[in-house]
């Protein structure tokens, strides 16, 4: 059986030009940026951005596989802090006596794959547009941790769980080997199994996965689930990384994982792209934003870059002749 | 083998399928012809577990059926391809082979693309088709992707421990002669391990390749004959008995046209669809179009629509020399388009009755710039009242409404838009009797108004009864012109010669 290998090589192998495009776009943007500032390739440098990396990485892995299949989850930033909440409030820390160790850990993503198996069920039960299902999640999972925490930031006291973020292996720090993990793991999904396969058939098109006897309703609800598994993963390292929880520990995480997805070449139609472009589009984003900061560019001036970059990608990377009518 | 008794099935305002009994022997191709809207197409959804009978009942060999999806048919061993093409674009070949049955190459949870790879390969090359299983779909041509559909109808014989049903639903619609020839040597050659169902409009190709041959109209099987001992002409005959009815037609109706030209064309022509196509409508004319499909009728009259450009030759609209690039300036040259696929592209379906008629033209009820909602609502119930449209109400949704008002409200839109030229893409299909005359009548009237319209239809007869002119078409060109007042009606034969 031919692993990963075989199939990365039909990805770079290039179906189409445009495949190869965010590589192309990622390794232009290391070279500028190193030009203008060698600092950008100095090991600290190397390892900071790997860090920050870490949570986009494992939290776009998750919402590939929705985006594969023409939907969308907005409740990236609920079920995060979701995840982040329910790590802390367990685990030793400054707000209760809990100490349930890396129980706390296992509970955190199991609350994340939770809140994604909700919003499986409310859109394929309920018969809610994932755009509005996931919407509502969002809200839910918001508000749900800012009651637990009562509004403040509760501190992560426990050192094996910190040492996630603190501790280093091979020089990084293990957060990024979780999210390395995270991605080899989804690679697997998708590309040799039958539930990666049956996800690119429904984005692909859901009426003939249908009749060729997909059971597209349990598909969509496990993707959901999946998707849920990554972002606790993710809400796990951000509060390790940041040693608390609070409110907001989810901002602007919802912006960066649809902008990684879609930078990196997976059409938000559905069927086409991958966790491998979704690798690519994550360095690219976090390569921009760590390139801005050491060129030193107003943070504002970051934003709109962010935002023009969203736009321009869709535009370069969309098959507009194959859609119809654009919503 | 398979026996199907008694089978009804309803839709609303429509029976699409009222006692139809037909079977399928072992080591046989049956096939299925008739008219569009005459009940195949429901009939193979219901073979394939895809429609649920509302009456009537399915047994194979013997044992009672009860299929509530494609995956139930599929375990019976009863596979179909699909005349819509069945196949996922973005997966590749064997991907689509195996799609819902990869269980099969799964050990601890992985796929084992390379199993599923070989296995499809194998499948291919029992059907004798030599194609890259690891290319992507969309690549493929049709004709190819058609063989890829059998292959995959056929990996049922993997699974299941009989003899397969293969159900065709008009395979042959997309491919050209030679490739239809290859489709049919392969059915042929299959015929030992499986039984086929075909329905084709070819009524020569279903001759050619089945054993026994149903021929259905109006929902309901009204004859079954050997392949054998009947001919192309005979079917057709049975297939459109009515034969020709003024009455219901309403040929007392069909008045002289008046002199104004409203569409004039000259040499028309689009590359690859038509060419050197001469039309002249005149106001309270009605110039119907036959031919097959790929004669090229289709495009003409989408020409005039505006949703296909012209690259040769002209058009002139009431005088004024037109190249439409959308429909949108055909509208503003009071031009109305009424689609075949009213749920797709004639009404939008959430919005009420008087928001689509006043769709097209919305100035009509404007005042001061902002709708006049008691405008819109009047103006609405007016055109109900005038159409006879059986609606709760102007604010009745248009998806509530049965096919033939939805017809009518079209009609009425364009009426708002003062459209003087009607395009009438195949309006009655889909309509069951009674809906069909209202829309004749209505056709009548619209052209005791003046108003010029180009007709194509599903059946000659249609097209016979209602033109004052008719038009042949053939391969991209215009084969005959047939003069069709009343009284002077062209019959079908002639007109068949002039289109295959």
């Amino acid at each position: 059986m031919s692993l990963i290998p075989g199939r990365i090589a039909t990805f770079f192998g290039g179906r189409r030009w445009r495949s190869l495009a965010p590589l192309a776009v990622l390794i232009v943007l290391c070279v500028l940026i190193a030009i203008a500032n060698p600092n950008f390739i100095e090991l600290r440098n190397l390892v900071r951005l790997a860090n920050s990396a870490a949570v986009p990485l494992t939290l776009a892995m998750g919402l590939t596989f929705i985006i594969l299949m023409g939907s969308i989850d907005l409740a990236v930033e609920g079920t995060l802090s979701v995840a982040a909440m329910v790590l802390v409030l367990l685990a030793a820390n400054d707000g209760n006596g809990n100490d349930y160790g890396w129980w706390a850990v296992l509970a955190a993503v199991a609350a994340g794959t939770a809140m994604g198996f909700v919003s499986g069920l409310v859109q394929t039960m309920l018969r809610i547009p994932s755009f509005m299902g996931t919407l509502g999640m969002w809200f839910i999972g918001l508000g749900l941790s800012v009651y637990m925490l009562g509004g403040t930031a509760i501190k992560l006291n426990d050192a094996s769980i910190r040492d996630l973020a603190l501790h280093r292996f091979l020089g990084l720090p293990v957060a990024v080997w979780v999210a390395f993990g995270a991605f080899l793991f989804a690679t697997v999904i998708q590309y040799h199994t039958k539930l990666g396969r049956h996800i690119l058939a429904i984005g692909g098109d859901e009426d003939v996965a249908k009749l060729s006897g997909v059971n597209v309703v349990r598909v969509r609800i496990t993707a959901f689930a999946l998707a849920g598994f990554f972002f606790g993963i993710a809400g796990v390292l951000a509060a390790a990384q940041l040693g608390q929880s609070h409110a907001v520990i989810g901002d602007g995480r919802l912006f960066a994982a649809v902008t990684a997805v879609v930078v990196g070449g997976t059409a938000l139609t559905g069927g086409e792209g991958g966790v491998v472009n979704t690798l690519i589009g994550v360095l690219i984003v976090t390569v921009l934003a760590n390139g801005m900061i050491l060129l030193g560019i107003s943070p504002y001036i970051q934003q709109t870059v962010q935002g023009l970059m969203i736009i321009a990608a869709v535009a370069l990377s969309l098959d507009r002749v194959r859609l119809r009518i654009v919503k | 083998m398979l026996q199907a008794s008694n089978i009804i099935k309803n839709f609303p305002g429509v029976h699409a399928l009222r006692d139809v009994s037909i079977e399928v022997r072992p080591n046989e191709v049956v096939g299925l012809i008739g008219e569009n809207g005459a009940g195949k197409s429901t009939l193979m959804r219901v073979l394939a577990g895809g429609y649920r009978p509302d009456g009537g009942s399915l047994t194979l060999d013997g044992e009672q059926l009860r299929m509530r999806n494609a995956r139930d048919a599929a375990r019976h061993g009863i596979g179909m391809v699909f005349q819509e093409q069945s196949l996922v674009l973005n997966l590749t070949v064997a991907e689509n082979i195996y799609l819902g049955a990869e269980d099969r190459f799964t050990r601890f949870g992985l796929v084992n693309w390379r199993a599923m790879n070989t296995a499809a390969r194998r499948q291919l090359a029992k059907i004798g088709i030599d194609i890259d299983v690891t290319a992507r779909t969309s690549e493929l041509t049709f004709a190819a992707r058609q063989m890829v559909e059998l292959a995959k109808a056929l990996t049922l014989e993997e699974v299941v421990e009989r003899q397969l049903l293969i159900l065709l639903d008009e395979p042959t619609s997309v491919l050209n002669a030679a490739d239809i020839e290859v489709l049919f040597a392969r059915v042929r050659s299959l015929k030992s391990r499986a039984s086929f169902v075909f329905v084709s409009h070819r009524l020569d190709e279903v001759l050619n390749i089945s054993d026994r041959v149903y021929t259905m109209k109006d929902g309901a099987v009204v004859a079954e004959h050997r392949a054998a001992e009947v001919t192309a002409p005979e079917l057709h005959e049975i297939m459109v008995g009515r034969g020709l009815q003024a009455e219901y037609y309403r040929e007392a109706r069909q008045l002289a046209p008046r002199d104004t030209v409203m569409v004039e064309a000259k040499g028309l022509g689009a590359n690859g669809f038509y060419h050197g196509v001469d039309l002249s409508i005149r106001a309270g004319e009605i110039v119907g179009i036959a031919g097959v499909v790929g004669s090229g009728r289709e495009e003409v009259t989408r020409t005039v629509g505006g949703f296909v450009q012209h690259d040769a030759g002209e058009m002139k609209i009431a005088g004024d020399a037109v190249r439409f690039g959308s429909p949108e300036p055909a509208v503003r040259k009071g031009i109305g388009y009424v689609p075949r696929e009213r749920r797709l592209e004639g009404l939008v379906m959430f919005l009420s009755i008087a928001e689509n008629i006043s769709l097209a033209d919305l100035s009509s009820v404007m005042r001061h710039g902002a709708i006049d909602y008691g405008k819109e609502r009047r103006l609405a119930a007016d055109w109900i009242k005038r159409l006879r449209i059986k609606a709760p109400g102007p604010d009745a949704a248009c998806r509530k409404l049965s096919g033939g008002n939805q017809q009518k409200v079209v009609l009425a839109r364009w009426m708002t838009a003062g459209s003087r030229i009607l395009v009438l893409d195949h309006p009655t299909r889909g309509l069951d009797v009674g809906a069909k005359e209202e829309v004749y009548e209505l056709v009548r009237d619209l052209s005791a108004q003046g108003v010029a319209i180009l007709l194509i239809s599903d059946t000659l007869e249609e097209t016979i009864g209602l033109s004052h002119q008719v038009l042949v078409m053939r391969d991209g060109e215009i084969t005959a012109r047939f003069d069709a007042s009343p009284g002077n009606k062209p019959n079908q034969v002639d007109l068949l010669r002039a289109m295959v």
